[in-house]
Protein backbone atom coordinates (compact mmCIF):
# COMPACT_ATOMS: atom_id res chain seq x y z
CA UNK A 1 0.00 0.00 0.00
CA UNK A 2 2.90 2.40 0.63
CA UNK A 3 4.56 1.02 -2.79
CA UNK A 4 3.08 4.44 -4.83
CA UNK A 5 4.98 6.95 -2.64
CA UNK A 6 7.34 9.02 -4.96
CA UNK A 7 9.22 11.89 -3.39
CA UNK A 8 11.05 13.56 -6.02
CA UNK A 9 8.98 12.48 -8.62
CA UNK A 10 11.22 12.75 -11.30
CA UNK A 11 10.02 12.13 -14.95
CA UNK A 12 12.70 10.60 -16.62
CA UNK A 13 13.22 11.95 -20.29
CA UNK A 14 16.02 13.20 -22.28
CA UNK A 15 15.05 16.65 -23.13
CA UNK A 16 17.17 20.08 -23.59
CA UNK A 17 15.74 21.06 -19.86
CA UNK A 18 16.86 17.43 -18.69
CA UNK A 19 20.26 18.23 -19.99
CA UNK A 20 20.65 20.97 -18.16
CA UNK A 21 22.79 21.95 -14.94
CA UNK A 22 20.51 21.67 -12.04
CA UNK A 23 22.56 24.60 -10.80
CA UNK A 24 20.37 26.48 -13.42
CA UNK A 25 17.38 25.53 -13.20
CA UNK A 26 17.47 25.85 -9.84
CA UNK A 27 17.88 29.44 -10.39
CA UNK A 28 15.85 29.74 -13.36
CA UNK A 29 13.05 28.53 -11.15
CA UNK A 30 14.06 31.35 -8.43
CA UNK A 31 13.81 34.08 -10.86
CA UNK A 32 10.34 32.89 -12.16
CA UNK A 33 9.09 32.58 -8.84
CA UNK A 34 10.00 36.28 -7.94
CA UNK A 35 8.40 37.18 -11.60
CA UNK A 36 5.20 36.09 -10.57
CA UNK A 37 5.30 38.59 -7.83
CA UNK A 38 6.12 41.55 -9.52
CA UNK A 39 3.80 40.92 -12.28
CA UNK A 40 0.39 43.29 -12.02
CA UNK A 41 -1.90 42.83 -15.01
CA UNK A 42 -2.80 40.41 -17.25
CA UNK A 43 -0.18 41.36 -19.40
CA UNK A 44 2.39 40.00 -17.07
CA UNK A 45 0.45 36.60 -16.49
CA UNK A 46 0.59 36.55 -20.36
CA UNK A 47 4.03 36.31 -20.48
CA UNK A 48 4.66 34.25 -17.50
CA UNK A 49 1.90 31.98 -18.69
CA UNK A 50 4.20 31.91 -22.56
CA UNK A 51 7.22 31.44 -20.51
CA UNK A 52 5.70 28.55 -18.53
CA UNK A 53 4.11 26.86 -21.41
CA UNK A 54 7.32 27.23 -23.75
CA UNK A 55 9.15 25.39 -20.37
CA UNK A 56 6.89 22.89 -20.33
CA UNK A 57 6.60 22.57 -24.02
CA UNK A 58 10.46 21.39 -24.57
CA UNK A 59 10.73 19.35 -21.04
CA UNK A 60 8.73 16.78 -22.68
CA UNK A 61 7.00 16.08 -19.70
CA UNK A 62 3.27 15.71 -20.56
CA UNK A 63 1.22 17.83 -18.55
CA UNK A 64 -0.89 15.88 -16.96
CA UNK A 65 2.02 15.18 -15.02
CA UNK A 66 2.39 18.58 -14.11
CA UNK A 67 -1.13 19.29 -13.33
CA UNK A 68 -0.85 15.91 -11.45
CA UNK A 69 1.63 18.25 -9.06
CA UNK A 70 -1.82 20.71 -8.57
CA UNK A 71 -3.89 18.27 -6.92
CA UNK A 72 -1.83 18.42 -3.72
CA UNK A 73 -2.57 22.17 -3.33
CA UNK A 74 -5.96 21.87 -4.63
CA UNK A 75 -7.20 22.39 -1.35
CA UNK A 76 -4.96 25.93 -0.31
CA UNK A 77 -6.11 26.67 -3.80
CA UNK A 78 -10.02 26.78 -2.78
CA UNK A 79 -9.27 28.22 0.73
CA UNK A 80 -7.03 30.91 -0.95
CA UNK A 81 -10.12 31.84 -3.34
CA UNK A 82 -12.87 31.39 -0.85
CA UNK A 83 -11.17 33.91 1.95
CA UNK A 84 -9.85 36.39 -0.74
CA UNK A 85 -13.75 36.55 -2.30
CA UNK A 86 -15.47 37.17 0.47
CA UNK A 87 -12.59 38.77 3.29
CA UNK A 88 -11.67 41.74 0.38
CA UNK A 89 -12.83 45.16 1.53
CA UNK A 90 -14.41 47.31 -1.19
CA UNK A 91 -17.06 47.83 -3.33
CA UNK A 92 -20.24 45.47 -2.55
CA UNK A 93 -21.65 43.27 -6.02
CA UNK A 94 -23.99 41.72 -3.73
CA UNK A 95 -24.23 39.66 -0.23
CA UNK A 96 -25.40 36.61 1.01
CA UNK A 97 -26.11 37.02 4.72
CA UNK A 98 -23.21 38.34 6.71
CA UNK A 99 -20.73 37.40 3.74
CA UNK A 100 -20.14 40.07 0.87
CA UNK A 101 -18.50 39.21 -2.06
CA UNK A 102 -16.11 41.94 -3.58
CA UNK A 103 -15.43 43.08 -7.09
CA UNK A 104 -11.23 43.65 -5.65
CA UNK A 105 -11.78 40.10 -3.98
CA UNK A 106 -12.53 38.99 -7.04
CA UNK A 107 -9.65 40.40 -8.59
CA UNK A 108 -7.66 39.29 -5.72
CA UNK A 109 -8.72 35.83 -5.69
CA UNK A 110 -8.23 35.05 -9.31
CA UNK A 111 -4.80 36.76 -9.31
CA UNK A 112 -3.38 34.53 -6.15
CA UNK A 113 -5.14 31.40 -7.67
CA UNK A 114 -3.28 32.14 -11.03
CA UNK A 115 0.24 33.04 -8.43
CA UNK A 116 -0.41 29.61 -7.00
CA UNK A 117 -0.59 27.90 -9.93
CA UNK A 118 2.13 29.02 -11.54
CA UNK A 119 4.33 28.93 -8.70
CA UNK A 120 3.48 24.91 -8.37
CA UNK A 121 3.83 24.18 -11.96
CA UNK A 122 7.36 26.09 -12.18
CA UNK A 123 9.41 24.09 -9.84
CA UNK A 124 7.18 21.48 -10.89
CA UNK A 125 9.30 21.95 -13.50
CA UNK A 126 12.19 21.70 -11.70
CA UNK A 127 11.49 18.70 -9.76
CA UNK A 128 10.31 16.57 -12.71
CA UNK A 129 13.41 16.99 -15.25
CA UNK A 130 16.20 16.66 -11.97
CA UNK A 131 16.89 13.63 -10.18
CA UNK A 132 16.73 13.80 -6.65
CA UNK A 133 20.48 13.20 -6.31
CA UNK A 134 21.31 15.85 -9.11
CA UNK A 135 19.33 18.66 -7.24
CA UNK A 136 21.15 17.75 -4.05
CA UNK A 137 24.52 18.53 -5.95
CA UNK A 138 23.14 21.67 -7.53
CA UNK A 139 22.06 22.78 -4.22
CA UNK A 140 25.39 21.60 -2.41
CA UNK A 141 27.26 23.96 -5.03
CA UNK A 142 25.26 26.76 -4.91
CA UNK A 143 25.38 27.33 -1.32
CA UNK A 144 28.87 26.68 -1.07
CA UNK A 145 29.81 29.84 -0.51
CA UNK A 146 28.06 29.88 2.65
CA UNK A 147 30.48 27.65 4.33
CA UNK A 148 32.90 30.67 5.02
CA UNK A 149 29.81 31.22 7.99
CA UNK A 150 30.57 27.99 9.31
CA UNK A 151 27.54 26.61 7.75
CA UNK A 152 28.03 22.59 6.97
CA UNK A 153 26.79 22.60 2.93
CA UNK A 154 28.21 19.66 2.32
CA UNK A 155 27.31 17.75 5.33
CA UNK A 156 23.69 18.90 4.71
CA UNK A 157 23.23 18.14 1.20
CA UNK A 158 24.50 14.83 1.63
CA UNK A 159 21.92 14.37 4.56
CA UNK A 160 19.36 15.12 2.08
CA UNK A 161 20.61 12.69 -0.95
CA UNK A 162 21.05 9.76 1.88
CA UNK A 163 17.08 10.80 3.30
CA UNK A 164 15.69 10.38 -0.33
CA UNK A 165 17.58 7.38 -0.60
CA UNK A 166 16.68 5.85 2.85
CA UNK A 167 12.93 6.55 2.07
CA UNK A 168 12.29 3.24 -0.02
CA UNK A 169 14.18 1.31 2.62
CA UNK A 170 11.97 2.33 5.61
CA UNK A 171 8.61 2.04 3.44
CA UNK A 172 9.74 -1.57 2.71
CA UNK A 173 10.64 -1.87 6.50
CA UNK A 174 7.07 -0.19 7.33
CA UNK A 175 5.26 -2.49 5.71
CA UNK A 176 6.96 -5.74 6.89
CA UNK A 177 6.57 -4.24 10.43
CA UNK A 178 2.75 -3.78 10.05
CA UNK A 179 2.23 -7.23 8.19
CA UNK A 180 3.86 -8.92 11.22
CA UNK A 181 1.47 -7.00 13.73
CA UNK A 182 -1.44 -7.37 11.21
CA UNK A 183 -0.63 -11.64 11.61
CA UNK A 184 -0.62 -11.14 15.05
CA UNK A 185 -4.35 -9.73 15.32
CA UNK A 186 -3.20 -6.04 14.90
CA UNK A 187 -5.98 -4.24 13.45
CA UNK A 188 -5.32 -1.11 11.01
CA UNK A 189 -8.23 -0.19 9.24
CA UNK A 190 -11.32 -0.17 11.87
CA UNK A 191 -12.12 1.74 14.97
CA UNK A 192 -12.31 5.28 16.05
CA UNK A 193 -9.82 7.42 15.16
CA UNK A 194 -7.99 7.49 18.54
CA UNK A 195 -7.87 3.47 18.70
CA UNK A 196 -6.62 3.66 15.05
CA UNK A 197 -3.52 6.19 16.45
CA UNK A 198 -2.84 3.71 19.33
CA UNK A 199 -2.43 0.62 17.11
CA UNK A 200 0.26 2.72 15.31
CA UNK A 201 2.71 3.07 18.35
CA UNK A 202 3.63 -0.61 18.04
CA UNK A 203 4.28 0.23 14.69
CA UNK A 204 6.44 3.35 14.82
CA UNK A 205 8.63 2.20 17.50
CA UNK A 206 10.30 -0.92 16.12
CA UNK A 207 10.12 1.20 12.99
CA UNK A 208 12.35 3.81 14.73
CA UNK A 209 14.92 1.14 15.97
CA UNK A 210 15.65 -0.36 12.70
CA UNK A 211 15.87 3.34 11.16
CA UNK A 212 18.83 3.90 13.63
CA UNK A 213 20.31 0.52 13.07
CA UNK A 214 20.09 0.96 9.33
CA UNK A 215 21.71 4.45 10.15
CA UNK A 216 24.71 3.11 12.03
CA UNK A 217 25.42 0.81 9.63
CA UNK A 218 25.42 2.82 7.05
CA UNK A 219 27.38 5.08 8.75
CA UNK A 220 29.78 2.21 9.53
CA UNK A 221 29.95 1.46 6.41
CA UNK A 222 30.83 5.10 4.97
CA UNK A 223 33.77 5.22 6.87
CA UNK A 224 35.18 2.00 5.71
CA UNK A 225 34.95 3.35 2.44
CA UNK A 226 36.47 6.36 3.57
CA UNK A 227 34.18 9.30 3.84
CA UNK A 228 35.36 12.08 5.65
CA UNK A 229 33.35 14.48 5.18
CA UNK A 230 33.80 17.13 1.92
CA UNK A 231 37.42 18.12 1.89
CA UNK A 232 38.96 16.65 -0.95
CA UNK A 233 36.44 15.00 -1.83
CA UNK A 234 36.41 14.38 -5.96
CA UNK A 235 33.14 13.65 -8.32
CA UNK A 236 32.44 11.30 -10.42
CA UNK A 237 29.75 13.60 -12.97
CA UNK A 238 31.23 17.14 -11.50
CA UNK A 239 28.66 20.04 -12.26
CA UNK A 240 30.01 21.94 -15.65
CA UNK A 241 28.32 24.68 -17.16
CA UNK A 242 27.57 23.76 -20.72
CA UNK A 243 26.32 25.98 -23.81
CA UNK A 244 22.62 25.07 -23.21
CA UNK A 245 22.70 26.66 -19.42
CA UNK A 246 24.15 30.15 -20.38
CA UNK A 247 21.85 29.95 -23.25
CA UNK A 248 18.71 29.08 -20.29
CA UNK A 249 20.07 32.04 -17.90
CA UNK A 250 19.95 34.45 -21.03
CA UNK A 251 16.10 33.67 -21.93
CA UNK A 252 15.53 33.80 -18.08
CA UNK A 253 17.09 37.40 -17.58
CA UNK A 254 15.37 38.50 -21.33
CA UNK A 255 12.43 37.23 -19.33
CA UNK A 256 12.70 38.96 -16.15
CA UNK A 257 13.62 42.49 -18.28
CA UNK A 258 10.41 42.08 -20.10
CA UNK A 259 8.31 41.25 -16.63
CA UNK A 260 9.88 43.95 -14.75
CA UNK A 261 9.56 46.06 -18.08
CA UNK A 262 5.36 45.46 -18.52
CA UNK A 263 5.38 45.95 -14.07
CA UNK A 264 6.78 49.43 -14.65
CA UNK A 265 5.55 51.01 -17.91
CA UNK A 266 2.01 49.92 -17.51
CA UNK B 1 55.99 -7.67 5.11
CA UNK B 2 52.96 -9.43 5.56
CA UNK B 3 49.86 -7.78 4.54
CA UNK B 4 47.88 -7.74 7.59
CA UNK B 5 49.28 -8.50 11.13
CA UNK B 6 47.72 -9.29 14.34
CA UNK B 7 49.23 -9.76 17.37
CA UNK B 8 47.55 -10.76 20.91
CA UNK B 9 44.68 -8.65 19.53
CA UNK B 10 42.52 -8.35 22.98
CA UNK B 11 38.96 -6.44 22.31
CA UNK B 12 36.04 -5.88 24.98
CA UNK B 13 32.42 -4.43 24.84
CA UNK B 14 31.32 -2.93 28.03
CA UNK B 15 27.51 -3.14 28.89
CA UNK B 16 26.65 -0.08 30.79
CA UNK B 17 23.45 0.46 32.97
CA UNK B 18 21.37 3.67 32.54
CA UNK B 19 23.80 5.31 34.78
CA UNK B 20 26.98 4.48 32.84
CA UNK B 21 28.32 1.98 35.84
CA UNK B 22 29.56 -1.12 34.06
CA UNK B 23 27.11 -4.13 34.25
CA UNK B 24 29.42 -6.63 32.72
CA UNK B 25 32.15 -7.11 30.31
CA UNK B 26 32.04 -9.32 27.28
CA UNK B 27 35.21 -10.62 26.04
CA UNK B 28 34.76 -10.42 22.55
CA UNK B 29 38.05 -11.29 20.83
CA UNK B 30 40.62 -12.75 23.30
CA UNK B 31 43.98 -12.80 22.45
CA UNK B 32 44.19 -13.57 18.56
CA UNK B 33 47.17 -13.74 16.11
CA UNK B 34 46.79 -13.77 12.71
CA UNK B 35 49.16 -12.91 10.21
CA UNK B 36 48.01 -12.87 6.48
CA UNK B 37 50.03 -13.04 3.24
CA UNK B 38 49.46 -10.74 -0.25
CA UNK B 39 47.66 -12.92 -2.00
CA UNK B 40 45.73 -15.54 0.74
CA UNK B 41 42.31 -16.57 0.88
CA UNK B 42 41.62 -17.46 4.30
CA UNK B 43 38.43 -17.84 5.78
CA UNK B 44 37.26 -17.39 9.39
CA UNK B 45 34.92 -19.71 10.87
CA UNK B 46 32.54 -18.99 13.85
CA UNK B 47 29.19 -19.21 15.45
CA UNK B 48 27.10 -15.59 16.31
CA UNK B 49 28.79 -14.12 19.01
CA UNK B 50 31.77 -15.63 18.08
CA UNK B 51 33.43 -12.19 17.93
CA UNK B 52 34.40 -13.16 14.25
CA UNK B 53 32.41 -9.28 12.91
CA UNK B 54 34.30 -7.76 15.84
CA UNK B 55 38.19 -9.37 14.88
CA UNK B 56 37.26 -8.32 11.39
CA UNK B 57 36.36 -4.56 12.05
CA UNK B 58 40.30 -4.11 13.29
CA UNK B 59 41.35 -5.17 10.12
CA UNK B 60 40.44 -1.85 8.69
CA UNK B 61 40.76 0.31 11.83
CA UNK B 62 36.66 0.37 11.93
CA UNK B 63 37.56 -0.59 15.91
CA UNK B 64 41.42 -0.72 17.78
CA UNK B 65 42.17 -3.27 20.07
CA UNK B 66 42.12 -2.77 23.58
CA UNK B 67 45.28 -4.76 23.81
CA UNK B 68 47.88 -5.85 21.62
CA UNK B 69 48.42 -4.52 17.68
CA UNK B 70 47.00 -4.86 14.00
CA UNK B 71 49.41 -3.78 11.60
CA UNK B 72 48.26 -3.33 7.73
CA UNK B 73 51.18 -3.00 5.63
CA UNK B 74 53.51 -2.33 8.47
CA UNK B 75 50.92 0.63 9.43
CA UNK B 76 49.39 0.42 13.16
CA UNK B 77 45.84 0.78 13.14
CA UNK B 78 45.49 3.05 15.80
CA UNK B 79 47.75 6.07 13.60
CA UNK B 80 45.57 8.53 12.67
CA UNK B 81 47.72 9.58 10.17
CA UNK B 82 47.62 6.56 8.02
CA UNK B 83 44.14 6.15 8.53
CA UNK B 84 42.58 6.72 4.86
CA UNK B 85 45.55 4.76 3.94
CA UNK B 86 44.66 1.54 5.71
CA UNK B 87 41.22 1.71 4.79
CA UNK B 88 42.07 2.06 1.00
CA UNK B 89 44.22 -1.30 1.86
CA UNK B 90 41.48 -3.42 3.19
CA UNK B 91 38.10 -2.48 2.06
CA UNK B 92 35.10 -3.98 3.62
CA UNK B 93 31.98 -5.34 2.20
CA UNK B 94 29.37 -5.88 5.02
CA UNK B 95 26.05 -8.30 5.48
CA UNK B 96 23.25 -6.37 4.80
CA UNK B 97 23.34 -5.31 1.28
CA UNK B 98 20.79 -2.12 1.78
CA UNK B 99 23.09 -1.01 4.61
CA UNK B 100 25.71 -0.05 2.26
CA UNK B 101 24.35 1.12 -0.58
CA UNK B 102 24.81 5.17 -0.50
CA UNK B 103 24.49 5.96 -4.37
CA UNK B 104 21.11 6.19 -6.03
CA UNK B 105 22.74 4.70 -9.29
CA UNK B 106 24.81 1.39 -9.52
CA UNK B 107 27.68 3.30 -11.06
CA UNK B 108 27.49 6.70 -8.68
CA UNK B 109 26.89 4.08 -5.42
CA UNK B 110 30.30 2.11 -6.99
CA UNK B 111 32.42 5.95 -7.18
CA UNK B 112 31.55 6.69 -4.12
CA UNK B 113 35.31 5.17 -2.13
CA UNK B 114 37.17 6.81 -5.10
CA UNK B 115 35.49 9.88 -4.60
CA UNK B 116 36.28 10.14 -1.25
CA UNK B 117 39.78 9.25 -1.86
CA UNK B 118 39.98 12.57 -3.51
CA UNK B 119 40.27 10.59 -7.62
CA UNK B 120 40.04 12.53 -10.68
CA UNK B 121 36.77 12.25 -12.30
CA UNK B 122 38.10 10.61 -15.35
CA UNK B 123 39.83 7.86 -13.59
CA UNK B 124 37.04 7.07 -11.44
CA UNK B 125 35.21 6.79 -13.96
CA UNK B 126 37.87 3.92 -15.64
CA UNK B 127 37.61 2.30 -11.77
CA UNK B 128 34.26 2.23 -12.40
CA UNK B 129 34.14 0.12 -15.55
CA UNK B 130 36.87 -2.11 -14.41
CA UNK B 131 35.37 -3.03 -11.05
CA UNK B 132 31.95 -3.38 -12.03
CA UNK B 133 32.55 -5.55 -15.47
CA UNK B 134 34.98 -7.82 -13.09
CA UNK B 135 31.98 -8.79 -10.88
CA UNK B 136 29.79 -8.84 -13.84
CA UNK B 137 27.45 -6.26 -13.31
CA UNK B 138 28.23 -3.28 -15.65
CA UNK B 139 24.86 -3.76 -17.59
CA UNK B 140 23.18 -2.59 -14.85
CA UNK B 141 25.33 0.59 -14.09
CA UNK B 142 22.66 2.72 -14.50
CA UNK B 143 19.88 0.98 -12.52
CA UNK B 144 18.84 1.74 -9.13
CA UNK B 145 20.24 -0.31 -6.30
CA UNK B 146 16.65 -0.64 -4.90
CA UNK B 147 15.52 -3.11 -7.85
CA UNK B 148 18.57 -5.32 -7.78
CA UNK B 149 18.61 -8.78 -5.99
CA UNK B 150 20.43 -9.28 -2.94
CA UNK B 151 23.46 -11.36 -4.79
CA UNK B 152 23.34 -8.25 -7.47
CA UNK B 153 23.45 -6.12 -4.16
CA UNK B 154 26.18 -6.85 -2.76
CA UNK B 155 28.12 -7.51 -6.14
CA UNK B 156 27.95 -3.67 -6.38
CA UNK B 157 29.02 -3.25 -2.90
CA UNK B 158 32.24 -5.61 -3.94
CA UNK B 159 32.71 -3.45 -6.71
CA UNK B 160 32.24 -0.22 -4.67
CA UNK B 161 35.19 -1.95 -2.84
CA UNK B 162 37.25 -2.76 -5.98
CA UNK B 163 36.94 0.86 -7.30
CA UNK B 164 39.25 1.48 -4.13
CA UNK B 165 41.80 -0.92 -5.84
CA UNK B 166 42.50 -2.31 -2.29
CA UNK B 167 44.81 -5.09 -1.79
CA UNK B 168 42.95 -7.17 0.50
CA UNK B 169 38.93 -7.25 0.98
CA UNK B 170 37.51 -8.27 4.62
CA UNK B 171 33.77 -9.54 3.59
CA UNK B 172 31.88 -9.84 6.89
CA UNK B 173 28.78 -12.44 6.97
CA UNK B 174 28.42 -11.66 3.10
CA UNK B 175 25.81 -14.36 2.38
CA UNK B 176 23.88 -13.85 5.80
CA UNK B 177 21.19 -12.48 3.91
CA UNK B 178 20.63 -14.02 0.60
CA UNK B 179 19.30 -16.98 -0.53
CA UNK B 180 20.91 -20.27 -2.32
CA UNK B 181 21.34 -18.61 -5.97
CA UNK B 182 22.79 -15.04 -4.61
CA UNK B 183 25.09 -17.16 -2.19
CA UNK B 184 27.06 -18.47 -4.64
CA UNK B 185 27.16 -15.61 -7.00
CA UNK B 186 28.93 -13.78 -4.10
CA UNK B 187 31.58 -17.09 -3.66
CA UNK B 188 32.42 -17.47 -7.39
CA UNK B 189 32.86 -13.45 -7.63
CA UNK B 190 35.03 -13.68 -4.75
CA UNK B 191 37.15 -17.04 -5.72
CA UNK B 192 37.29 -15.43 -9.31
CA UNK B 193 38.82 -11.85 -8.12
CA UNK B 194 41.27 -14.11 -5.35
CA UNK B 195 42.32 -16.15 -8.36
CA UNK B 196 42.50 -13.71 -11.51
CA UNK B 197 43.79 -10.52 -9.56
CA UNK B 198 45.26 -11.92 -7.13
CA UNK B 199 43.51 -9.70 -4.62
CA UNK B 200 43.67 -11.15 -0.84
CA UNK B 201 40.29 -12.33 0.48
CA UNK B 202 39.11 -12.43 4.16
CA UNK B 203 35.80 -14.31 4.27
CA UNK B 204 33.96 -14.47 7.55
CA UNK B 205 30.64 -16.81 7.37
CA UNK B 206 28.84 -19.47 9.47
CA UNK B 207 28.54 -21.20 6.50
CA UNK B 208 31.30 -24.09 6.08
CA UNK B 209 30.59 -24.81 2.61
CA UNK B 210 31.49 -21.70 1.80
CA UNK B 211 35.03 -21.98 2.87
CA UNK B 212 35.96 -24.49 0.43
CA UNK B 213 38.19 -22.55 -2.03
CA UNK B 214 39.77 -20.73 0.87
CA UNK B 215 43.52 -21.74 1.44
CA UNK B 216 43.64 -21.05 5.27
CA UNK B 217 40.78 -21.71 7.72
CA UNK B 218 40.74 -20.39 10.85
CA UNK B 219 37.58 -21.41 13.56
CA UNK B 220 36.61 -19.15 16.11
CA UNK B 221 34.61 -19.50 19.48
CA UNK B 222 34.37 -17.33 22.27
CA UNK B 223 35.92 -14.65 20.78
CA UNK B 224 39.52 -16.99 20.59
CA UNK B 225 40.78 -19.12 18.01
CA UNK B 226 40.19 -22.98 18.57
CA UNK B 227 41.39 -24.34 15.48
CA UNK B 228 43.29 -23.38 12.26
CA UNK B 229 44.34 -25.24 8.78
CA UNK B 230 43.66 -26.13 5.50
CA UNK B 231 39.66 -26.93 4.39
CA UNK B 232 40.56 -30.75 4.55
CA UNK B 233 42.47 -30.46 7.81
CA UNK B 234 39.59 -28.48 9.50
CA UNK B 235 36.54 -30.81 8.53
CA UNK B 236 37.65 -34.16 9.85
CA UNK B 237 36.91 -32.78 13.15
CA UNK B 238 33.13 -32.79 12.50
CA UNK B 239 32.61 -33.38 16.11
CA UNK B 240 34.56 -30.85 17.56
CA UNK B 241 33.33 -28.49 14.75
CA UNK B 242 29.52 -29.57 16.00
CA UNK B 243 30.38 -29.47 19.54
CA UNK B 244 30.66 -25.01 19.11
CA UNK B 245 27.52 -24.44 16.92
CA UNK B 246 28.96 -25.15 13.21
CA UNK B 247 27.52 -27.85 10.65
CA UNK B 248 30.12 -29.88 8.72
CA UNK B 249 29.15 -29.81 5.13
CA UNK B 250 26.55 -33.34 5.06
CA UNK B 251 29.20 -34.48 2.43
CA UNK B 252 31.82 -34.63 4.67
CA UNK B 253 29.88 -35.48 7.61
CA UNK B 254 28.46 -38.45 5.62
CA UNK B 255 32.01 -39.29 4.75
CA UNK B 256 32.88 -39.33 8.66
CA UNK B 257 30.06 -41.33 9.51
CA UNK B 258 30.99 -44.15 6.99
CA UNK B 259 34.44 -44.24 7.76
CA UNK B 260 32.85 -44.81 11.67
CA UNK B 261 31.58 -48.02 10.71
CA UNK B 262 34.27 -49.63 8.84
CA UNK B 263 33.60 -48.61 5.40
CA UNK B 264 36.88 -47.36 3.75
CA UNK B 265 36.59 -43.94 2.62
CA UNK B 266 39.47 -41.84 2.37
CA UNK B 267 40.12 -38.71 5.11
CA UNK B 268 38.94 -34.95 3.94
CA UNK B 269 35.90 -35.09 1.95
CA UNK B 270 34.30 -31.59 0.93
CA UNK B 271 31.82 -32.36 -1.91
CA UNK B 272 29.25 -34.35 -2.63
CA UNK B 273 31.21 -35.50 -6.07
CA UNK B 274 33.86 -36.09 -4.73
CA UNK B 275 31.99 -38.22 -1.98
CA UNK B 276 30.08 -40.30 -4.80
CA UNK B 277 33.77 -41.01 -6.28
CA UNK B 278 34.55 -42.49 -3.45
CA UNK B 279 31.56 -44.74 -2.83
CA UNK B 280 31.60 -45.87 -6.05
CA UNK B 281 35.01 -47.11 -5.54
CA UNK B 282 35.01 -48.24 -2.49
CA UNK B 283 32.04 -50.27 -3.81
CA UNK B 284 34.02 -51.61 -6.76
CA UNK B 285 36.26 -53.33 -4.11
CA UNK B 286 33.82 -54.98 -2.57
Amino acid sequence: MFRDITLGQYYPADSYIHRLDPRTKITVTFLYMISIFLIRDIWGYLVAFIFLAFMIRISHVPVKFMVRGLKGIFIILIFTAIFNVFFTPGEVLFSIWKLSITREGIRVAVRMVIRLVFLVMGSSIMTLTTTPNNLTDGLEKIFRPLKRFKLPVHEIAMMMSIALGFIPILVEELDKIMKAQSARGADFENGRLSVRIKTMIPVLVPLFVSAFRHAGDLATAMEARCYHGGDGRTRMKPLRYGKQDYAAYTVAVLYLVLVIGIAVML
Amino acid sequence: MSLINAENVTFEYIRRDKDGAVEGINRAVDEVSITLEKGDFIAILGHNGSGKSTLAKHFNALLHPLEGTVYVNGYDTRDEGHLWDIRQTVGMVFQNPDNQIIGTVVEEDVAFGPENMGIKSREIWERVVRSLKSVDMYEFRKDSPQRLSGGQKQRVAIAGVLAMQPQCIVLDEPTAMLDPQGRREIIDAVTELNRKEGITVILITHYMEEVLNANKVFVMDKGRIVMQGTPRQIFKHADELKEIGLTVPSAALFAGELRKRGIEIPDGILTTEELVKEICRSLRII
